[in-house]
């Protein structure tokens, strides 16, 4: 058997935790074929120029996995189309589809083109439901950050925007658990164990589905708040969105919308504990959360890489060819600790200057609720390190999620002294 | 305060405008516009825009108030 | 003591002790100022500007500002570092004696000078017509007094804006007014709005986008003049194709000049064009020897390109003002191994009927044009810009996130047209021509200009051999 690559090395369960010293060889070959004939992307100038090129597609159809005889490589594509089954969202399709509908989502989402403020307009209710968690951790002396403070404001949040009803949300909840498990890219994706997981992927995905289609229904018969009933009912300047369409671009909003900012949230309080220094500083001047969080997303980013785009030309680039066809991952992670694009990128620094970093992407995919992310992070946060007194790690590294593109720990064991008003 | 925003960078994230439509505005999807000079109280929005630029396009001065026109 | 020692000597020595003049205050003036003190620039840094304001942006001025959004006061522009700089604001420079290395004032001062930046930038080509151009209601656009007293004007309601020329200023100024409900009449000499700058292919989407703004444009047509009422306010104006159009504001937006005039006499290679200077910002004299004290940097500048077959390139861009005047200063105070090249690839934008138009390269270097992405009926769409089989520029409408690949390929001066994309491609992916004026068209002037190979627009002193 083949020596393993460093991305594949890098996909292991075991290295989840730390993925960082394989990008490191990684980079080594800006652009790395892989063995199955996927081009891996692994440093920041490459990755921004195939982001703004537009020979790249991200519908997932386009695929076509052309020149990789090898065996087994079928397999995994196999495997990811089959977990994909939906209508392209705008995180999948290109334009003019993709800009046509994100331009319908964004005005459902923030507002109105003159007064888009319905994002920062939640900042009251972010701050209320954060105090509430905070409160609750009150008297105990040891929390999860995950279960118990990561998890429950963004599934809040995207839930009351999109008018979907918080009591399904166990439902959701292990709908996406099992889907992202069986989402393997990795050596260890041809396991027994894996092959299995997909196979409960699938019905999960399908009640996922369904579950949104009923919803969306009812909607469309009977209009609610929030933004999917806005959706149904918008004939819009450029048409109404069909029904396929929006129930996958729903499971992406609610999704996306959470999953990705309990990432951002779990992680930051894991960096920041194991980074006193800039924990202390935090606590001096609290408004370094703006660029902070800047850092942060850079520093363990939400989404590592994406695996739906593709070549549909023959493109050149970093003295590779990538022929047409071929999948491209673009590894944010990775671009975000490119030495050449980030001095001392393995370094912590809340005052990064010049910090345009990958984590939310760039180009037309850019994350869709970035503002809303960052709003969650940078309350939720800074009011952790406001009140939790003493916090300490317990277990380092902490146990990770299956998941690797929305890498993040299952769970953050803190050590607390109390909770200040 | 002072800001100013280099279009040639700007490429129409809109994150600004979403954070504080107060100071940023697009007209039509893409074309931004904005309050050169916002009343100080905006400081801190105008600070999560500049940090949430995508492409770091907006830059706030530093000396505000100080140093003007000296023996001018 | 070694040479290099005895240099390094000199340069510590100048940057403690050296008389700096920067002649304009505007954006390239106030960063040259600011990068000078960056690099550690402490002597006397005096800086002198005709307007008798702290430097500001002029962009908004067209835009927010004539929306009545921003006050024109508002468009101060930030300042990043301590200067302790000699300001003389509201006094012209009015000539340069080289010899002494003096700088004179319009109020007979001199200004002595160890090192000198030119940044006088440009000036609005006033009507033509003097007693015209006096009339109530006739308006240039260029600086923040201009813009204040022309929202003034469209604040009053006027029944008509008349608007000379349908360059970028023009058509910015006409789409304000149709955003404000206020008739508007375009009146432009060429086939369309922009074609100076971005060719007729372009300007004939800018001139359809302007009508379905109900703007009333007329090109191909001159104004021959201007008619007042016995109050001296502007009433009508008599069109070269025997029409009258009944207006109560003018707006002439025909282009701008470079302020030079002050340079005369002074044996540098400054014209029509600005003043030709090295891409280091060093500015020649008038027989094409780089001089090693003055440097130019702004719109006034002009300096050879590399992309552009070295030809001389003229930008009145923003972008040029910032890195062309930080080139320039980091240079003054510098020495030959350590020069910074001044090697921008131009861009611009212009917001206008609500779609963002931006442009990377020299359009008018091109000949040719092909649409890559998007829809032309939509006004969604990226555009390149070819000559000689090769990408030169690109502009896209709303389709601003594209720009930089376009750029990267101009860069490589990769091939054109360049490959297709890979989904959203137009109906017609041929090359056309682009359709740019002839050089010298009047009404054509672009703001950026490839000006030949000529450092000096005018004659060199040719010398007898000595014997």
């Amino acid at each position: 058997m083949a020596e393993e690559t460093p991305w594949q090395q890098a996909l292991r369960y075991a290295n989840r935790a730390n993925p960082y010293p394989f990008y490191t060889e990684l980079r080594k070959t800006p652009v790395a074929r892989q063995p199955d004939g996927t081009y891996v992307v692994s440093t920041y100038r490459e990755i921004l120029a195939l982001l703004h090129d537009p020979r790249v597609s991200s519908d997932v159809r386009r695929i076509r996995p052309g020149g990789s005889a090898a065996a087994g490589a079928d397999q995994d594509d196999e495997a990811i189309k089959e977990v994909i089954s939906l209508e392209p969202n705008i995180i999948t399709s290109d334009p003019p589809e993709h800009d046509r509908d994100r331009r319908l989502l964004t005005r459902h989402f923030y507002g109105p083109q003159d007064s888009p403020h319905r994002i920062c307009d939640l900042e009251p209710e972010i701050r209320r439901i954060v105090a509430g968690l905070l409160d609750e951790m009150r008297g105990k002396t040891r929390i999860d950050a995950v279960d118990e403070f990561a998890y429950p404001l963004p599934v809040t949040v995207i839930s009351k925007i999109l008018g979907v009803p918080l009591e399904d949300e166990p439902h959701f909840h292990a709908w996406i658990e099992t889907a992202l498990n069986a989402l393997d890219f990795g050596p260890e994706a041809g396991s027994p164990e894996i092959q299995r997981q997909l196979e409960q992927g699938r019905r999960s995905v399908e009640d996922f589905e369904k579950f949104m289609a009923a919803l969306i229904e009812r909607y469309a018969e009977q209009p609610g708040t929030g933004m999917l009933s806005a959706v149904v009912h918008d004939d819009g300047r450029e048409g109404r969105m069909s029904e396929g369409v929006l129930v996958s671009n729903a499971l992406l909003l609610l999704f996306a919308g959470h999953e990705t900012t309990v990432n951002l949230i779990a992680h930051s309080v894991l960096t920041l504990l194991r980074h006193p220094d800039a924990l202390e500083k935090l606590r001096r001047r609290p408004e370094l959360i703006v660029p902070g969080v800047e850092e942060l997303l850079r520093f363990e980013s939400s989404v590592q890489f994406w695996h739906t785009r593709s070549a549909v030309e023959d493109i050149e680039i970093a003295g590779t060819t990538i022929p047409k066809g071929s999948p491209i991952f673009l590894v944010y992670g990775s671009g975000n600790r490119d030495p050449d694009r980030f001095d001392n990128p393995d370094e912590l620094d809340l005052e990064r200057p010049d910090n345009q970093h990958l984590g939310f992407s760039q180009g037309i995919h850019y994350c869709f609720g970035a503002p809303l992310a960052r709003l969650e992070v940078q309350i939720a946060v800074s009011e952790f390190v406001r009140r939790v007194e003493n916090p300490r790690l317990v277990a380092d590294p902490p146990p990770y999620r299956h998941n690797q593109i929305f890498r993040g720990p299952r769970h953050v064991l803190v050590d607390i002294d109390g909770v200040r008003d | 305060m002072h800001i100013v925003v280099d279009l040639n960078r700007c490429q129409g994230y809109a994150q600004c405008v979403f954070l504080t439509h107060e100071v940023f505005r697009l007209s039509g999807d893409e074309a931004l516009t904005y309050e050169p000079n916002p009343d100080d109280a905006r400081r801190l929005q105008v600070q999560r825009a500049a940090a949430a630029c995508p492409v770091q396009a907006i830059v706030i001065g530093r000396l505000d108030g100080a140093e003007r026109s000296e023996r001018s | 003591m070694t040479l290099s020692a005895t240099l390094a000597e000199l340069v510590r020595d100048f940057k403690a002790n050296g008389r700096i003049v920067v002649v304009g205050a505007s954006l390239a003036g106030l960063r040259a100022a600011e990068t000078l003190r960056g690099e550690g620039f402490a002597g006397s840094l005096t800086i002198i500007g005709d307007e008798p304001y702290e430097p500001y942006d002029r962009p908004p001025l067209s835009k927010q500002v004539l929306k009545g959004w921003v006050p024109a006061d508002h468009t101060q522009l930030p300042r990043f570092r301590e200067l302790d700089a000699d300001w003389r604001l509201g006094v012209a420079a009015t000539g340069l004696d080289r010899a002494t290395r003096q700088v004179r004032l319009a109020d007979g001062e001199q200004v002595p000078f160890d090192r000198l930046l030119i940044a006088t930038g440009t000036r609005a080509r006033q009507w033509p017509n003097p007693a015209e151009a006096a009339l109530d209601g006739v308006f240039s656009l260029r600086s923040r007094d201009d813009a204040a007293r022309l929202r003034q004007a469209l604040a009053d309601g006027p029944s008509r804006v008349l608007v000379i020329g349908a360059g970028f200023i023009g058509s910015e100024v006409a789409s304000i007014c149709r955003d404000l409900d206020i008739p508007v009449t375009v009146a432009e000499r060429g086939p369309a709005p922009l074609v100076g700058a971005l060719g007729g292919v372009i300007g004939e989407i800018a001139a359809q986008m302007q009508r379905d703004h109900g703007v009333d444009l007329r090109c191909g047509v001159g104004v021959l003049s201007l008619e007042g009422d016995a109050g001296g306010h502007v009433r009508r104006a008599r069109l070269s194709d025997g029409t009258t159009i009944e207006a109560d504001v003018v707006l002439a937006s025909l282009g701008s000049i470079r302020n030079v005039e002050w340079l005369e006499g002074a044996g540098l290679a400054a014209g029509f064009w600005g003043v030709g200077c090295d891409a280091g910002g060093r500015a020649f004299d008038i027989n094409g020897v780089a001089t090693d004290t003055i440097y130019v940097a702004g719109d006034v500048a002009r300096a050879p390109h590399v992309l552009y077959e070295y030809q001389f390139l003229a930008m009145e861009h923003w972008d040029n003002a910032v890195f062309g005047a930080e080139v320039a200063a980091h240079n003054m105070v510098s020495l030959e191994p350590d020069y910074y090249p001044h090697l921008l690839l131009p861009g611009f934008w212009s917001g206008q009927f609500g779609v963002n138009i931006k442009s990377v390269g020299v359009p008018p270097f091109g000949d040719e044009i092909v649409f890559m992405q998007g829809s032309v009926e939509e006004r969604r769409f990226a555009a390149a810009y070819g000559r000689n089989g090769r990408i030169v520029a690109a502009v896209t409408f709303d389709h601003g996130k594209w720009l930089e690949y376009y750029a990267r390929l101009i860069e490589q001066s990769a091939p054109f047209p360049p490959p297709p994309p890979g989904w959203d491609r137009p109906d017609v992916m041929m090359p056309i021509p682009a359709q740019f004026p002839e050089p010298g068209v009047p009404t054509a002037v672009p703001d950026v200009v490839l000006t030949g190979h000529d450092p000096n627009e005018r004659r060199a002193e040719f010398r007898p051999r000595s014997r």
